[in-house]
């Protein structure tokens, strides 16, 4: 038999969590442009779908980073976790996200 | 299938859960870890590479003859991410981990393999296939790879996290694969194994408690899965350089499209230019057989069935093997590369635009090869209208079983003058164009039905990118081996058989002359009905038994042809140019660009629509446009060319 327990005490998320000192503000995914990450905060969509995209890693606390844009411009390559996934701009507009703004960009 | 209500599972010999033996293993896994490559080692089957929609929607079943326990089934799950997910795929894999499935016996052990590049997010589906309570084998696939690129994991450490045991294997390699011949002998004979043993997984003692996340809830799994990678030292390799890299180019603004045309353009041109030569030798080397064998029966009845009826009927079907096995090979490699994913990311938009989404291109990419497996590849499309506006559509793409009378037609009616050189000519236009014709009707049926019976609000859609790799010899002929025989089969037996009957049909009564045998009597009947669209009694025969499988047709015309005396010493293309206008002829081929003369395609629909209503209406609906497009084509041709 296995014991079942509630983990919640873990503050485990190390290396996701950012350790950097910049500004955060809170935005949608699809308006994140190449190259940046967002820090998922909430997932408003239709409920199978929101299981199924949780269950892909977009959870609240997990980083994702904008990898592309299809040649047509949508959808756009996501990376979340070490894996890369594309949603379409509709999808990913129903993500809100913390962007991180760095202090000094490259 | 019986009473909805009737526990289906009575008739099935589904053997107990003894405790310590183990009968029946499932092998669980997320999309993408390898899962396919290890059932293929472990079972000798086949199976494909990677999860492009539908790839492992059905599960698959083998003896574990690959670590010589030929005594052992195993089960191949779908690849999922949870068992709480919505999909279908989810549904099948609760419905058979609790022995619940009818037909399929409850698994006594579980094999979880995960993809040790992603171990972290790959982690969470252990927490539900733990709380099942089975024993389990935790597999850390791809752990070569994952150590070559720096990434590192404490297996003995997550055994006793996970409370069982834990093995790092390479499917594609075959290594560690003796972890799993450890783990299933120990369980059969429950004994204990000293752990650390060589080959042996990292073990903990049974009694180990565990802490599992609540269940049904993605958010503590993750955290429970983050929290164990953290405390086995999880480090995750470096991601692949290479992958970044060719993505630069192929999903590139200018070259991503490009590449997309060039890739498409290059599986035709290969098929046809490498391929026709190949099928034309072997049909030379089959024709040759069919005289010399021929010639030593002598002349008489049993000569003229073998040969006359059934090797010219088969031999003319046969014919198209290579090129067939080509198309396969070519779409083999597209998937196993991880093109095809990108492929699906970059006709998104497209097929957005027509009310389908990026995933239904590679079902209606394969179903240029057979529709039949196009349309079980509908699965992973989780959107239910999207997945039926697919499969009805997926019949119109030109699939292989249409080459033999397209090309049948086209060497007997085209001239092979050049159109832009050498490379493309006039035969090859009109290929294409029929090619272009499928395609059309599929896009504009699809349009149709989204904006009618099945019109929907746009559908999520989730696209995984798998890592690029190259595809092994391995599994491509394995591949190429299970399609060849499906094709061999159908024509050893569909085929044979058709051409028995026709050839016993056409020589009832006995001497008499083809128009007054019975299957003459059978197409004189419906030759008014077909001679607006320019075809004889002869051509109805062919589309009534090509309501079998399309290809029949040019057996049936082969045997036929053969059998009146008239024809019998030409050639099949000079004895349908004796008997054939251009019009009937062009007629012919667009009629069967849009009918639905496949009986196996009709099954499948059934049985993935889970009705009769949508076969019957797409049979309908397609055979009502066939007639129509060919009468026009006929009528058109007719009236304005020469």
């Amino acid at each position: 038999m296995v014991a079942i327990a509630l983990l919640s005490d873990f503050g485990v998320e190390a290396e996701d969590e950012l350790e950097l000192s910049g500004a955060w503000k809170l935005s949608l995914l699809s308006e994140l442009p190449i190259g940046t990450v967002g820090v998922v905060e909430s997932l408003d969509l239709p409920r199978e779908i929101q299981h199924h995209l949780m269950h892909m890693g977009f959870v609240p606390e997990a980083r994702v980073v904008v990898v592309r844009r299809a040649p047509a411009g949508d959808p756009t390559v996501y990376s979340i976790d070490g894996f890369e996934v594309a949603l379409r701009r509709d999808t990913a507009g129903a993500i809100r996200v913390r962007e991180y703004e760095a202090p000094i960009s490259r | 299938m019986k009473d909805c209500c009737s526990t289906a599972t009575i008739d099935v010999p589904i053997e107990p859960r003894v405790a310590g033996r183990i009968r029946t293993v499932a092998l669980v896994g997320p999309p993408n870890s390898g899962k396919s490559t290890l059932f293929n080692r472990l079972t000798g089957l086949r199976q494909k590479v990677a999860n492009y929609p539908g790839v492992t929607v059905e599960q698959r079943v083998g003896r574990l003859n690959g670590i010589g326990r030929s005594d052992l089934t195993l089960i191949d799950l779908p690849g999922i991410y949870g068992l709480d997910t919505y999909s279908e795929d989810a549904r099948v894999a609760i419905e058979v981990l609790h022995g619940e499935m009818p037909g399929t016996p409850a698994p006594d052990a579980i094999l979880l393999v995960l993809d040790s590049l992603q171990l972290r997010r790959q982690l969470m589906l252990a927490a539900p296939v733990l709380s099942l309570g089975l024993p389990t084998l935790v597999l850390l696939n791809m752990s070569d790879l994952m150590e070559a690129r720096g990434g590192r994991v404490d297996t003995l450490a997550l055994a006793q996290e996970l409370g069982v045991p834990v093995a790092k294997i390479s499917a594609t390699r075959g290594a560690g694969l003796d972890s799993i011949t450890h783990f299933l002998n120990r369980k059969a004979e429950a004994l204990p194994q000293p752990a650390g043993s060589p080959g042996a997984p990292s073990e903990v003692s049974s009694t180990a408690k565990i802490e599992l996340p609540v269940m049904g809830n993605p958010r503590s799994y993750r955290q429970w899965a983050t929290g164990i990678s953290t405390r086995t030292k999880y480090k995750a390799p470096l991601s692949s350089e290479w992958t970044k890299r060719i993505d630069g180019v192929l999903l590139d603004r200018i070259w991503g499209p490009l590449v997309f045309l060039a890739v498409v353009f290059a599986v035709f041109q290969v098929v046809f230019s490498i391929g026709q030569p190949l099928s034309d030798g072997f049909g030379n080397l089959l024709n040759a057989g069919g005289g010399r064998i021929g010639a030593l029966l002598g002349h008489n009845w049993l000569e003229s069935l073998l040969i006359d009826g059934v090797w010219r009927g088969v031999a003319s079907v046969l014919v198209f093997l290579p090129q067939i096995l080509l198309l396969f090979l070519f779409i083999g490699v597209l998937e196993d590369s991880g093109y095809l994913a990108r492929a699906a990311l970059i006709a998104d938009r497209v097929m957005r635009s027509i009310g389908l989404n990026g995933k239904a291109f590679i079902p209606l990419l394969s179903a240029y090869a057979c529709a039949v497996p196009a349309i079980m590849a509908t699965r992973t499309i989780e959107n239910k209208r999207d997945r039926f506006a697919t499969i009805l559509v997926a019949p119109f793409m030109t699939c292989s079983a249409r080459l033999p009378i397209y090309m049948l037609m086209i060497a007997a009616f085209i001239p092979n003058k050049p159109l832009l050189g050498d490379l493309f000519g006039l035969r090859a236009a009109v290929m294409l164009s029929l090619y272009v014709l499928g395609f059309v009707a599929a896009l504009a049926t699809a349009w149709l039905l989204k904006s009618s019976i099945l019109k929907a609000s746009s559908a999520p859609f989730i696209l995984e990118l798998p890592q690029y790799r190259l595809p092994t010899v391995r599994s491509l002929s394995l591949r190429l081996m299970d399609r060849g025989k499906v094709f061999l089969k159908q024509a050893g037996t569909v085929i044979l058989l058709v051409t028995i009957v026709l050839w016993i049909l056409s020589h009832i009564p006995f001497h008499a002359d083809l128009a007054q045998s019975l299957i003459g009597r059978l197409g004189l009947l419906i030759e008014p009905a077909i001679r607006p669209l320019g075809f004889n009694w002869k051509i109805g025969i062919g589309l009534l038994t090509s309501v079998m499988a399309r290809e029949v047709i040019v057996g049936t015309l082969g045997t036929l042809y053969g059998a009146d005396p008239a024809t019998q010493s030409l050639g099949l293309q000079a004895a349908l140019r004796h008997d054939l206008t251009l019009g009937g002829a062009m007629a012919l081929v667009v009629f069967f660009a849009f009918a639905m003369q496949c009986t196996s395609t009709i099954a499948i629909v059934r049985r993935e629509t889970n009705s009769w209503r949508w076969p019957a209406l797409q049979f309908a609906y397609m055979s009502v446009l066939a007639y129509v497009a060919a009468l026009a084509v006929n009528q058109t041709i007719l009236h304005f060319v020469r």
